[in-house]
């Protein structure tokens, strides 16, 4: 018997390609007679082109082809997901084009692009190209570009909005903030991300002429899609004409979800130089600018309740910048995933949302770990430790007191979860906050605080401490909801898997999710070796190749586990099936006689009446004596749409000293208890926390873009825009509750975003708890030295 | 993140280099360590025709005592064969080095290249500073030798000639009365240093300051020696008090730079803090 790796902490399959350097990423791919690409990027944030001059680029060494969007007949990219529900709100929309043409929105937004012999070559030839510019003013602030006398971005978007989006009980929430007892208010940004994942975006396109079909190499999350919307969408090239491959992908965290212009671009620059391959990199400088961002929000919330801690009604008013033109999915963040979450694990009676979306003069914004929840969650718990500070209650037991209780589920929750869209609603099914919270508060010391503070400020030290109580939604979603006009982005979300068991008894699955690092080669094989009893190292999992694989969605939003993994689960229950039919018709027994016990199929009472898996499929494969119902091969396709999203919840805990003089802040502990429903590999889960939680500890003290009033990236590199590093980091000290999702049969909810989600609102509230004596209430991220010191001497003048 | 074409010669002898240098006309760069110079040419911010690289040249590596106590670390040993020298025995040197880079750039970056580079923030320049170290240039017309106090004359410039090579940094010996320290605030992304102090203090045997070596970097055009800061020390006392009112002259007379990272307010507020503390921490080694 082969034994059960389902639940354990396997080490990953994967690594020893990816650590001894034979991962194969897009830029390892070297074909035959490729030529390379680059592409020139505006150096103005905002400007109209007059004319673009190639000649002298085209005369450059190795240079093969100089392109101008003028010469590329493709439409823009897509926007497949606007901002609005069924309710019919209009979305401005302006997508890039493979190249601008009139103008540009923001500084790196491409122009031109030179194809030549070697990338060197390419480079150097872009020097060449002459542009007439006639720069324009820029804005770079999504308030301020709302705001009568903004510079204006396009002509269809007035104000530079590109939708006002409501959720929520406006009338319900504006009585009771009315008639609260206490009503806090305050102003908080979200500020600006840059994803940086360790492999930075490429393609490779190559048109055969002799097929006349195309295959594009892509540094993607989604191959599938991307597929569909290059073909359906941009290029008109028919769908069966198009082959996508996503090659290892070196991390995304949200960015390779989307459709850039680079895709359309390498596509047609192959066929434009009669079929030769053409390769695109992109630079890590080049990146900031070609790949989207994430966040950039500003917010005006105002929390309401009564002195003894019940909330009684949340208000926020949202500016979402969402750059120069729209990313794929743009406008579905900050409204969907963002408003209709935005009461967290609160039974909150009244919450209402505006949200804004706006054109500014920066890289487009879109999806990025979390995605709209991580900024919901700063709002919601901000809020929270606003509301605690305001009526003198410990911020845990004002959560305490209005956490969703076990027995309220499902939940249907005031921020418009439960709108029937299509017929269809989704709830908050399952949930048990208090044990998670009351789990980290222990473990982190939180009755000791009040000490730790006093001994902490004799040696000049502040010291914080801060709660982050979440929930997340992951899991996304049953297709009748998201694919309703809208409220998704007009396509399925279900996912899918094939099984083939070969002759040799050998497993080989397709999925069509995509992994970025996650290690789902892996936890894929437990699942399917669980669930077809036979050793995890007899199975291989494929991806990634829109010739090989079923269709599927790709992988971002935490769905892997939970919706692709479901399908697999499926798949197998039908190989199962076959196999029981066939060992049925071997051991000339009635199907129904025959039990199956891991890979053993076998006659129920005479145990030595039994066939293997292998044996199955052996006979099945070379199907010399099937009965006459039965096809050959072992081979079983499944889908699986989800019926409900997943709700992972938990309590993370930082606690942070500031050093009062220099205002830098050290992270010197951290806890969290996560509850992400049964856990496939539980090794696979904490490497996603541990990675998470730095991210969401990233944004909190280091990270931020900064633009300058002119629309230039002032954080425009690694040596400006800081990264986390590991050492600046405490032990993570993780810890869990475990609550099964009732919606798939493995009890899993997803475990990709929830550290990115909760962490950034736990050392936020650690920092401003730091700070509060002093008399400083909120302050913005991210908590650099200089940003803290700036507090503290503001405190000092009186002028908290 | 491709530079622009260039050409490479190694050199195989110190005089090749010089050759080479003096032929060259500025458009000839040395290629030591490469940390600070191939990142300038791949940004495209940098250029040159040739890059002439010193790295096999033996005679401009390795730290030597010279008969007269002093210490002589050559143009081309590495961060990392610094921090395993002599030169450990610096307080100053000790507390610099490992907030240098990551391990890679401390592997490859040298001596030599720092101090040439000149960075506005370069760490060791601050310790050099503050150790009154000598640097030894060498060209085709001959050797000499300039006080490091005077050689950073801007952002990225010295007072070295572009026909000039360094061959080697002097130390003056180890003194039982004297303690030094470094004390710095990175700047979180880049790691260099916003705020960095060198201190080196010299104690009169009741205990007191005789006198004081304070140099900063990160905070003015180029990496100095706070003279009122020393002025202010010597023959202080070891008070809290005394010590910060010396160091809040950390910046008088300086043009202290803003950028996106630290404003001059800033900056200023911390040059005083790191100072007192790199003096506080150099006077703990004296015990
Ligand atoms: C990621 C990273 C982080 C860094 N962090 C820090 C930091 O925290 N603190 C810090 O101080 N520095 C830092 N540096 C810079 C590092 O210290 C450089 O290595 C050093 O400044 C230059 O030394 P090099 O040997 O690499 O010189 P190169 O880059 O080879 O040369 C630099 C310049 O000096 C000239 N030169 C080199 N040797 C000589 C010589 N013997 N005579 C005359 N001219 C010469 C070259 O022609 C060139 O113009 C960092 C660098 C990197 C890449």
């Amino acid at each position: 018997m082969a034994i059960d790796m389902l639940g354990s902490p396997v080490k990953r399959t994967e690594d020893p390609r990816f650590i001894t350097g034979k991962g194969r990423y897009l830029d390892d791919i070297k074909l035959q007679n490729m030529a390379h690409m680059a592409i020139l990027r505006s150096p103005y944030a905002h400007a109209n082109i007059r004319s673009i001059d190639t000649s002298a680029a085209a005369r450059m060494p190795g240079v093969i082809r100089v392109i101008t969007g003028a010469d590329i007949p493709y439409n823009p990219l897509p926007m497949a997901w606007p901002a609005g529900g069924s309710s019919g709100i209009q979305n401005n929309v302006n997508t890039p084009r493979a190249l601008a043409t009139d103008s540009v929105k923001w500084t790196g937004e491409g122009v031109a692009a030179v194809i030549a012999e070697t990338p060197e070559q390419a480079v150097d030839a872009l020097d060449a190209i002459v542009v007439d510019w006639a720069p324009l003013p820029a804005v770079v602030d999504a308030e301020k570009a709302t705001q009568p006398g903004a510079p204006q971005l396009h002509e269809n978007a007035p104000n530079n909005v590109v939708f006002v989006w409501n959720v929520g009980d406006k009338a319900g929430t504006d009585a009771a903030i009315d008639a609260a007892e206490v009503v806090v208010r305050q102003r908080i940004v979200n500020q600006r991300l840059i994803p940086n994942p360790m492999e930075v975006r490429g393609d490779i396109g190559w048109y055969n002429p002799g097929t006349e079909e195309y295959t594009v190499w892509m540094s993607s999350q989604t191959p599938h899609i991307q597929r569909l919307l290059l073909t359906a969408f941009v290029t008109g090239i028919p769908e069966h004409k198009v082959r996508c491959i996503s090659p290892d992908v070196g991390g995304a965290f949200g960015t390779k979800i989307f459709c850039y212009a680079d895709m359309a671009l390498v596509m047609f620059a192959s066929k434009a130089i009669g079929g030769r391959p053409v390769k695109w990199v992109e630079s890590r400088r080049e990146s900031y600018g070609s790949t989207i961002h994430g966040r950039d929000h500003i917010t005006y919330l105002e929390i309401a309740g009564a002195r003894d801690g019940q909330v009684t009604g949340l208000r926020v008013k949202t500016y979402a910048n969402l750059g120069g033109r729209l990313s794929t999915i743009g406008p579905g963040i900050p409204t969907t995933l963002y408003g209709r979450v935005l009461a967290g694990p609160y039974k909150f009676p009244n919450v209402s949302c505006e949200v804004t979306g706006v054109y500014t003069n920066t890289t487009f914004v879109d999806a990025y770990r979390g995605a709209g929840r991580p900024e919901a969650t700063y709002v919601v718990e901000r809020a929270m430790d606003l509301f605690a500070a305001e009526i003198g209650m410990d911020p845990a037991e004002v959560r305490r007191r209005n956490f969703l209780a076990p027995d309220q589920f499902p939940y249907d929750n005031p921020s418009g979860l439960g709108t029937a869209v299509n017929g269809e609603k989704i709830f908050i099914d399952s949930g048990n906050y208090e044990p998670a919270m009351d789990k980290a508060l222990a473990t982190v010391g939180y009755a000791d605080m009040a000490a730790k503070k006093a001994e902490a400020k004799a040696r000049g030290k502040l010291l914080g401490v801060g709660l982050s109580t979440y929930i997340e939604v992951c899991g996304v979603a049953p297709s009748k909801w998201i694919g309703a006009v809208g409220e998704g982005w007009g396509a399925a979300m279900w996912e899918s898997a094939n099984i083939k068991v070969h002759l040799t008894g050998k497993i080989i699955a397709t999925v069509g999710t995509q992994p970025q690092g996650q290690g789902h080669e892996t936890t894929y094989a437990q699942v399917i070796a669980h669930e077809l009893g036979v050793p995890m190292e007899d199975v291989i999992v494929q991806h990634s190749d829109t010739q090989g694989t079923p269709f599927g969605y790709g992988s971002y939003g935490s769905r892997t586990s939970s919706v692709g993994m479901t399908a697999a689960v499926k798949a197998a229950a039908k190989v199962r099936e076959k196999a029981r039919r066939y060992a049925a018709h071997m051991l000339e027994a009635n199907v129904e006689d025959i039990e199956v016990d891991g890979a053993s199929y076998r006659v129920k009472g005479s145990p030595d009446k039994v066939k293997t898996i292998q044996e199955i499929a052996f006979a099945i494969d070379l199907g010399f004596s099937l009965p006459p119902d039965m096809e050959p091969y072992l081979d079983e396709t499944a889908y699986h749409d989800t019926t409900n999203c997943t709700w992972p919840f938990g309590t993370h805990v930082a606690v942070v000293e500031i050093d009062e003089e220099s205002g830098k802040v050290d992270l010197v502990r951290y806890v969290a208890v996560d509850d992400v429903g049964k856990k496939i590999n539980p090794m696979i889960v904490d490497g996603q926390l541990h990675g998470g939680i730095a991210q969401g500890v990233g944004q909190a003290l280091w990270e931020g873009a900064i633009y300058g009033d002119d629309g230039q990236l002032q954080s425009g590199s690694l040596l400006d825009y800081a990264l986390p590093r590991a050492s600046w980091l405490p032990n993570l000290e993780l810890d869990e509750t475990v609550t099964p999702s009732p919606v798939n049969p493995l009890g899993v909810k997803g475990v990709g975003e929830a550290g990115a989600i909760a962490s950034t609102a736990a050392v936020a509230n650690a920092v401003v708890d730091a700070l509060r004596p002093l008399g400083i209430r909120h302050l913005d991220m991210p908590y650099t030295a200089q940003t803290v010191w700036r507090a503290i001497q503001g405190s000092k003048g009186g002028q908290a | 993140m491709i530079p622009a074409a260039f050409d490479y010669q190694r050199s195989a002898t110190l005089d090749d280099a010089l050759k080479a240098i003096a032929d060259g006309g500025g458009t000839v760069k040395l290629l030591a360590g490469g940390q600070s110079l191939l990142p300038l040419l791949k940004l495209r911010l940098g250029s040159a025709d040739r890059l002439v690289d010193i790295g096999r040249l033996g005679e401009l590596k390795g730290v030597r005592r010279l008969p007269d106590g002093r210490l002589a670390i050559g143009a081309m040993t590495t961060y990392s064969e610094l921090a395993a020298s002599s030169a450990r025995h610096y307080g100053v040197v000790a507390d610099a080095l490992p907030t240098i880079g990551d391990v890679q750039v401390r592997n490859r970056g040298t001596v030599g290249g720092a101090v040439a580079h000149a960075d506005p923030a370069s760490d060791l320049a601050a310790c050099f500073l503050a150790l009154d170290a000598e640097i030894v240039a060498r060209s085709v017309r001959g050797e000499r030798t300039i006080p490091v106090d005077g050689f950073f004359t801007g952002p990225f410039s010295t007072a070295l000639a572009t026909d000039e090579l360094i061959t080697e940094v002097r130390l003056p010996g180890p003194r039982d009365d004297a303690g030094s320290a470094y004390a710095s605030l990175e700047q979180p992304a880049s790691g260099y240093a916003m705020v960095g102090a060198a201190v080196v203090v010299f104690v009169a045997g009741d205990g007191s300051i005789e006198g004081a070596n304070v140099a900063l970097t990160g905070v003015g055009p180029h990496p100095y020696r706070a003279r009122a800061v020393e002025a202010a020390l010597a023959g202080s006392d070891r008070s809290a008090a005394s010590l910060a009112a010396a160091a809040a002259h950390a910046t008088d007379g300086i043009d202290v730079v803003g950028d996106i990272h630290a404003g001059r307010e800033y900056r200023t507020a911390m040059a005083a803090v790191y100072t007192r503390r790199a003096i506080e921490a150099a006077l703990a080694r004296l015990g």
